[in-house]
């Protein structure tokens, strides 16, 4: 063993250096976020809980093209339409299984009238299955809780499209 | 009527220990992972009651409402009885440590016998409840623990001689009015650090916790233990690592006795300067876990046997000639 390492043994200054240089990674600035107080930053392309939208003037987008039923990798999307007294082709039935989608987005790429998006919502965690299984309803309700959010994040993506 | 006067007397004075020791113990665990979390720049636990203090308590109520699962193959009695010796013993051994020269439960003249009998028996907790699981991991967990804390106590029971050395008596507040003038940890500086690396493995603290090594022993001899038993295991051993840091205070660093007799610092009342010596230990032990890697167990074996042992003995034989040589061996208690 060569003196050096011998007397680094001994006195253990590699071991004191180590504790000095805890006590001043202790009064750092933390790493870590205080998560249900504070949220990390989110992508405005964030690919969370999916949400169907509305014209201003309160009529769904969604013009039940089937695009992305077909798209769908994972087949959580179900679609059933029907033509509407004015002549309009509207969804009679629009539900996303949460639990099968895989979030890849192909959906809300698909739409050629962004109806179906992806929001910036991922705590959605629910106490039963049931619950996951999305319907028109509930996306609706989504799209018209979210829809400030989803405009502008639409809006600060549209010049990557 | 005399003896239960008695009785009762006594059962309130251990009360009057034992439940602040259960409360520190709980403070420190919150201290242990705070402290760890900060060197690793994450907080730890600061939600429940001011910054994570009651969180202890809290996974404390927990542990106590989970179901307690025996296994099908176990050996039932001993399965039981090994965590409830474990935080017994851990406790038991508090009787004896002075926090002022009169605030002590049993000022006995052979205390730091007591002290080391009992943290030696602490192996038996261990080393049962591997045995009476029944089942891999918990008995290679056990081997291991034991094997480790039979070997470091060699090395802490020779430590120990060369404080006695030098005070002459096994009484623990003799020890710390000895360090009056002088703390131990000046003269025998190289025996604080073998000691304080000693209760590290003792107390299998990383980066001697092998017998727990997650990785390779899922939890060691806890494996098979569940809910207010394994709490019970884990307050034994906070408690165990609370008696290594009291020992080293009283051994070393004087004890309830402030740094300098001056003014501002001998008016703090003696359990201050205790606790806080005690803090300071423990502020060492939790900052130690998080920087140090795991040893291998056959480096531990090496550092304990073929290192501390003959360096702690050719100490004692260097303080006791020092003493002999120089005449300042301790008069009149031999």
């Amino acid at each position: 063993m060569n003196l050096n390492r011998f007397l680094k043994t001994i006195f253990l200054t590699e071991f004191f250096l180590a504790i000095f240089k805890a006590i001043r990674e202790m009064f750092r600035p933390k790493k870590t976020i205080n998560y249900p107080f504070e949220k990390g930053q989110i992508s405005p392309r964030y690919r969370g809980e999916h949400a169907l939208r509305r014209y201003p003037n309160g009529e769904e987008r969604c013009i039940a093209c089937k695009l992305c039923e077909a798209v769908c990798p994972a087949q959580a999307i179900t679609i059933e339409s029907k033509e509407r007294s004015d002549g309009s082709r509207k969804t009679t039935r629009y539900d996303i299984d949460m639990l099968k989608c895989i979030y890849c987005g192909l959906c809300q790429e698909s739409c050629p009238v962004d109806a179906i998006v992806q929001g910036p919502n991922f705590e959605f965690a629910t106490e039963t299955r049931e619950e996951l299984y999305y319907n028109k309803e509930k996306l609706l309700d989504n799209g018209d809780r979210w829809e400030s959010v989803l405009a502008k994040n639409l809006k600060t993506d549209k010049i990557y499209k | 009527m005399e003896y239960l006067n008695t009785l009762i007397n006594e059962i309130y004075k251990i009360l009057f220990l034992v439940i602040p020791i259960l409360v520190s113990v709980a403070m420190i665990v919150w201290l242990d992972r705070r402290v760890w979390g900060f060197v690793q720049k994450r907080r730890g636990p600061n939600v429940v009651g001011p910054f994570g203090l009651f969180q202890t308590l809290a996974d404390a109520l927990k542990y106590i409402f989970k179901e307690i699962i025996i296994p099908a193959s176990a050996n039932k009695p001993i399965f039981i009885l090994a965590p409830i010796i474990t935080m017994t013993l851990a406790l038991v051994a508090w009787a004896v440590i002075p926090l002022s020269e009169t605030l002590v439960l049993s000022d006995i003249n052979v205390g730091i016998l007591y002290l080391f009998a009992i943290s030696s028996l602490g192996v038996y907790g261990i080393i049962m409840g591997g045995w009476a699981s029944n089942s891999k991991y918990p008995f290679l967990g056990a081997i291991r623990s034991a094997a480790q804390m039979v070997s470091y106590e060699v090395s802490i029971g020779i430590i120990i001689i060369n404080v006695l050395l030098c005070v002459g008596s096994l009484n623990l507040n003799d020890i710390v009015l000895a360090q009056k003038n002088l703390w131990y940890v000046i003269p025998l500086f190289p025996m604080f650090i073998v000691f304080f690396i000693s209760a590290l493995a003792e107390t299998n603290r990383p980066p001697f916790d092998l017998p727990e090594a997650e990785a390779e022993l899922v939890a060691g001899y806890q494996t098979e233990y569940s809910g207010m038993m394994y709490a019970m295991f884990w307050l034994g051993e906070y408690a165990n690592i609370l008696l290594m840091c009291a020992m080293g205070s009283i051994l070393f660093l004087g004890g309830w006795l402030p740094p300098l007799d001056i003014y501002p610092l001998n008016i703090v009342p003696a359990p201050f300067w205790m606790i806080f010596k005690i803090l300071f230990l423990f502020f060492l032990f939790a900052i130690i876990k998080a920087i140090v890697p795991r040893y291998r167990y056959d480096q531990l074996m090496r550092l304990g046997w073929k290192v501390f042992l003959p360096f702690s003995l050719i100490y004692v034989v260097l303080t006791a000639s020092f003493l002999l040589y120089f005449d300042k061996l301790p008069k009149g208690s031999f």
